[in-house]
């Protein structure tokens, strides 16, 4: 429990960090408001994390799984740089006790519950990598394909060409 | 020079023809060389150069076998909830009896990917659609459920899922509110696999259903169409129907 004259502080430092008096990260102490962000399973190139520049993809990961959607939808293009899948395979540990979605833990929603945005993504997609616990409904190319494991196993070279002919 | 050219030429279309009929020999049957070589790349977009098509021979499907469907049930993470009235279903078995003779014989009906699917004319958002290889979906994404798709299919090939679902499988985005269907597999003939209700027939040596491209003429399917007589569930409706069916 806080004192009240603790609780005075918090509000004082909330109010000047809303009015851009502080910066956010005057507040990141302990039990900080910001989101802690999972880190990702691999790297995209040696140079870059993610497909994008991380600015890049903070701000506009939206856009390029959109795009990707309608592409993969109605073209039949399944390349991996903005898959969803690719992402969740990436992002999220494929261990049994991994956090779905309603978990803050998870990727996606360590950042929208801070950012106050709602998804409706994960009523449909899966927010786990391909569980292990399902192999027998893959099978073949499919199955290697899909592992989590093939991701990290492909030389980052051979993904990022791959993927810039989607361009 | 010229000759040695030659030679070399020839020695190449001979060991290429023998590495052709060897691979040929070692391939499962159902899968045909030319599939391979047709191979699109992630990149490239479908075209109508393609037709998706099935053939499925009653003769050869048993009464009472179930492999198919439970192919695709596992295939798509397909679940049910006890109410076979309102559990999902992309494929069923339908037996049919000559009410005169008693004869009975058992077909897979599925979704029959029409040239001219009533689902797409009736969709209010434009959620049915027909890919331009003739493969019909639904864009989950824009559907509202309205179900107007499912009254309008003759072959009663849609579902409507009531529940709210989890752990769905990655290729096999599945949700509450939206309605579903047969996709041919779409994900795995993207990567140039066959659906998985041929692959399980197949691989019990039913060889009951083929797939393969219609607009191919040395496709395996387009030969058997071409020597055999089949038939359209309903052709009378003018939907050309790309799931064909012999025996019936």
């Amino acid at each position: 429990m806080l004192n009240p004259m603790q609780k005075i502080l918090h509000i004082l430092l909330a109010l000047s960090m809303a009015a851009g008096l502080l910066p956010a990260s005057a507040w990141a102490g302990g039990g900080s408001l910001l989101p802690v962000v999972p880190e990702a399973q691999d790297r995209f190139s040696e140079t870059q994390g993610c497909v994008e520049p991380t600015d890049e993809m903070r701000r506009n990961h939206m856009e390029h799984i959109l795009h990707q959607r309608d592409e993969t939808v109605y073209r039949g293009i399944r390349t991996k740089q903005y898959s969803l899948e690719q992402c969740i395979n990436c992002h999220v540990s494929d261990t049994p006790d991994a956090p779905r979605y309603s978990s803050e833990e998870h990727f996606c929603n360590s950042c929208h519950t801070y950012a106050a945005v709602r998804i409706d993504c994960f009523q449909c997609h899966a927010d786990r990598p391909v569980k292990s616990s399902n192999p027998q409904t893959l099978s073949g190319q499919m199955k290697s394909d899909m592992q989590p494991s093939a991701l990290s196993a492909m030389p980052h070279q051979a993904l990022a060409t791959e993927v810039i002919s989607h361009e | 020079m010229s000759d040695s050219a030659n030679i070399d030429t020839y020695r190449r279309r001979f060991l290429g023809g023998t590495a052709t009929a060897l691979a040929g020999l070692s391939v499962a049957p159902g899968v045909f060389l030319h599939e391979v070589a047709r191979a699109r790349p992630a990149d490239e977009a479908v075209t109508s150069d393609v037709r998706w098509g099935m053939l499925i021979d009653t003769n050869k499907c048993a009464n009472g076998c179930n492999d198919c469907v439970t192919a695709c049930n596992e295939e798509h993470g397909l679940t049910g909830h006890g109410r076979p009235e309102t559990d999902a279903q992309w494929i069923r078995k339908v037996e049919l009896r000559d009410k005169q003779t008693g004869h009975t014989q058992s077909l897979p009906l599925l979704c029959q990917h029409c040239e001219h699917p009533p689902c797409v004319d009736v969709c209010p958002t434009g959620a049915s659609f027909k890919r331009a290889d003739g493969i019909v979906l639904v864009d989950k994404h824009i559907c509202i459920g309205c179900r107007y798709c499912m009254m309008a299919c003759p072959y009663k090939a849609r579902s409507f899922i009531h529940e709210d679902l989890q752990d769905q499988l990655p290729h096999a985005p599945r949700g509450k509110g939206t309605v579903e269907s047969c996709t041919f597999c779409v994900h795995r003939v993207d990567n140039d696999r066959t659906p998985a209700c041929v692959e399980a027939c197949t691989a019990e040596n039913h060889n009951a259903m083929v797939f393969g491209d219609i607009n191919d003429p040395d496709s395996d399917i387009s030969k058997q169409l071409k020597q055999h007589s089949s038939r359209q569930i309903r052709a009378d409706l003018d939907l050309n129907t790309g799931v064909r069916y012999r025996g019936i």
